[in-house]
């Protein structure tokens, strides 16, 4: 620090100009060159694409050379309730995915805190883990196998015992509680790792203090764990909340498809909006219901941060 | 920390008496697990044991735990054409060229982000952070990939955007904050330049981060199909092997196409079982190597999770 301080002590750090610091530090900048053209070509370039949503598109005149229609395109989708179901389903399911996966979370870092078997403890965390690993297009698989109609292993367990076959992929009803068990099924074991990472950093000797003045193990988890784990749980859910517009697209297109009968209680801003693209080449509503989604998700991401940084600065965002 | 915690947990064990309470939420706690960690691995199991279960038998039974009149037929529809090796060949260069490009990046804008002298950091920092907090959508990118960089039928339409992320970078600056200042001052001290400290100091200390963000990105090469799914068309012959799944388990015509010059007559196509040998050996590699990595996920978790 000393050596800097001579060489510098003529011209002060803050009093150099803006071409000066870039001379000064073009290593620096050279360095993060690639990745500041690979966010101008994947994710500012698209912006000025946003106004499809404000035109008629027409493939050959191109996004700009279209008509001009104002906001028809958000009228047509808010009159006709479209919007509305979806935001319901996306914020529905968010909801679910948010609470009942820290939930479950939260019980599986602790029960695998309180097991002694290190061997169990470690072949079951493997265990848990699998399921992350693997891309939606298996789970779309591995759900199908389970519950499909003609050879579905549920279906030929039913079969077996004399009883009425199951339709789920007929029936709309069934899909709000069978995604939320398939999220679970996919997340949790990834999701313990921060809280049980948590409980690993709570002072061991509180704990050790706590058993020998006789604590059970309800009463340490309800007066030191959960207590311990408050800040993170609260951070933690505040950032899911963050993103409680975004759907995960993987999971329902994997699953549900194409399949139309379904879409009642299970498409999703995402769905919808990749269909709309992919296959009606609709780009203007696709486009459209996206800048709804950019910009209310936006909003929410702000207040969120706002939250978080009366709660606690170190966390925010920005 | 987690080790020693273990350690004292266990001493205690011996001299504490342990109660009732403690026996019934350790039973259940047991009970749970097993049930859990059982669940997770059933539906593998499933698919595993039905590949190499015959057609007809899945047909009238459904698909089994245990492999009923075992045959291999399945795996040899899938290998037949040849198909699958290119997409193995394909998938295994994406992820190598991708997670080597993206890391080198990652990791350079990383650690000149993390320079508290640099004065551009808050404003990098800030026009990459942005693109995590509002997005075009996907009918302009989508437009801007096929007509302006006319990138349809490109592979470079899969392998680029999966290059990095606003996370991967902001995990990679959490690991970066982790090394002492001090080895850049010393550097400095002793006239090296920028470059010449990240490569020969910073790097070989940065061996854990970039064990843990190149699982990530490999993770994300391996497991791509979306990208996939919007720009490669039937005119792309090989496609990265989980789009290659998706297309053989969602539309049958994909399959009647990749067999419909062999002399195979469509009847005797074992579609079901066609889809979980595919499945499998799409998955195979992951299954077999995340036990030994998943230690790098995990410490990717806990220093990204709560500093987002």
């Amino acid at each position: 620090m000393g050596n800097s301080k001579n060489t510098n002590s003529v011209t002060p750090r803050k009093k150099r100009g803006f071409f000066e610091n870039v001379v000064k530090y073009r290593t620096l900048i050279l360095m993060c060159i690639p990745a500041i053209v690979f966010f101008f070509m994947f994710s500012y370039m698209p912006l000025p694409g946003i106004w499809v949503a404000f035109v008629k598109y027409n493939y050959g005149k191109g996004i700009f050379g279209s008509k001009f229609i104002g906001l028809q395109n958000f009228e047509f989708l808010a009159s006709s309730g479209k919007l509305l179901t979806l935001t319901k389903n996306t914020i529905l399911y968010n909801l679910a995915f948010i609470l009942l996966g820290n939930f479950l979370a939260i019980v599986m870092a602790i029960l695998l805190n309180e097991m002694q078997a290190k061997l169990f403890k470690k072949v079951a965390q493997t265990m848990m883990f699998l399921p992350y690993f693997i891309s939606q297009v298996l789970v779309g698989v591995l759900v199908f196998n389970l519950l499909n109609y003609d050879t579905g292993f549920i279906n030929g367990i039913l079969e077996a015992f004399g009883l009425e076959k199951w339709q789920p992929y007929a029936d709309p009803n069934v899909w709000p509680v069978l995604l939320v068990v398939i999220y679970l099924w996919q997340q949790t074991g990834y999701n313990s790792v921060v809280y049980f990472a948590a409980i690993c950093g709570i002072d061991a000797e509180i704990i050790e203090a706590s058993k020998v003045d006789g604590a059970n193990a309800f009463q340490r988890i309800r007066y030191i764990i959960l207590p311990s784990l408050k800040p993170t749980i609260i951070i933690l859910l505040l950032f899911a909340l963050g993103g409680i517009v975004k759907g995960n697209f993987g999971l329902f297109y994997n699953i549900i498809g194409t399949n139309s009968l379904l879409y009642d209680t299970t498409d999703i801003i995402e769905t919808f909006v990749y269909r709309a693209t992919m296959t009606d080449f609709n780009f203007s509503t696709a486009s459209a219901v996206g800048l709804y989604q950019s910009i209310v998700g936006f909003v929410i991401v702000m207040v969120v941060n706002g939250v978080i940084k009366k709660i606690d600065p170190e966390y925010s965002l920005f | 920390m987690a080790k020693t915690k273990d350690l004292d947990l266990m001493e205690s064990g011996a001299k504490v008496r342990i109660g009732a309470t403690d026996m019934v939420v350790r039973g259940v706690g047991y009970f749970l697990t097993t049930f859990y960690a059982l669940a997770c691995i059933f539906p593998f199991l499933i698919i595993l044991a039905s590949s190499f279960t015959s057609e007809s038998y899945i047909r009238v039974h459904g698909v089994q735990l245990i492999p009923h009149e075992f045959t291999l037929k399945a795996y040899e529809m899938v290998t037949k054409s040849g198909l699958i090796w290119k997409s193995y060949a394909l998938t295994i260069i994406m992820t190598m060229v991708g997670t080597g490009v993206g890391l080198a990046i990652i990791a350079m804008t990383g650690y000149a982000l993390q320079r508290k002298d640099f004065p551009f950091r808050n404003a990098i920092s800030f026009y990459i952070y942005f693109t995590s907090l509002f997005s075009a959508g996907l009918a302009p990118y989508y437009l801007m990939m096929t007509k302006t960089y006319r990138l349809k039928d490109s592979y470079f339409a899969v392998l680029l955007p999966l290059m990095m992320s606003p996370w991967l970078i902001i995990l990679m600056k959490n690991f970066v904050k982790q090394i002492p200042h001090e080895i850049t001052e010393s550097g400095k001290i002793d006239g090296a330049g920028d470059m010449t400290i990240f490569v020969r100091l910073v790097l070989p200390m940065l061996k854990p981060a970039l064990a843990t963000i190149g699982l990530f990105l490999a993770l994300g090469y391996w497991n791509e199909w979306y990208q996939s799914s919007l720009f490669l068309s039937s005119k792309v012959d090989v496609k990265p092997l989980q789009y290659m799944l998706y297309e053989i388990v969602n539309k049958t015509q994909a399959l009647k196409n990749s067999v419909a010059g062999q002399y195979v007559s469509l009847t005797d196509i074992p579609t079901e079982t066609v889809k979980m040998a595919n499945a499998m050996l799409a998955t195979g590699p992951i299954v077999l190597l995340y036990p030994f990595v998943q230690k790098y996920f995990i410490g990717g978790i806990t220093v990204g999770a709560v500093k987002g």
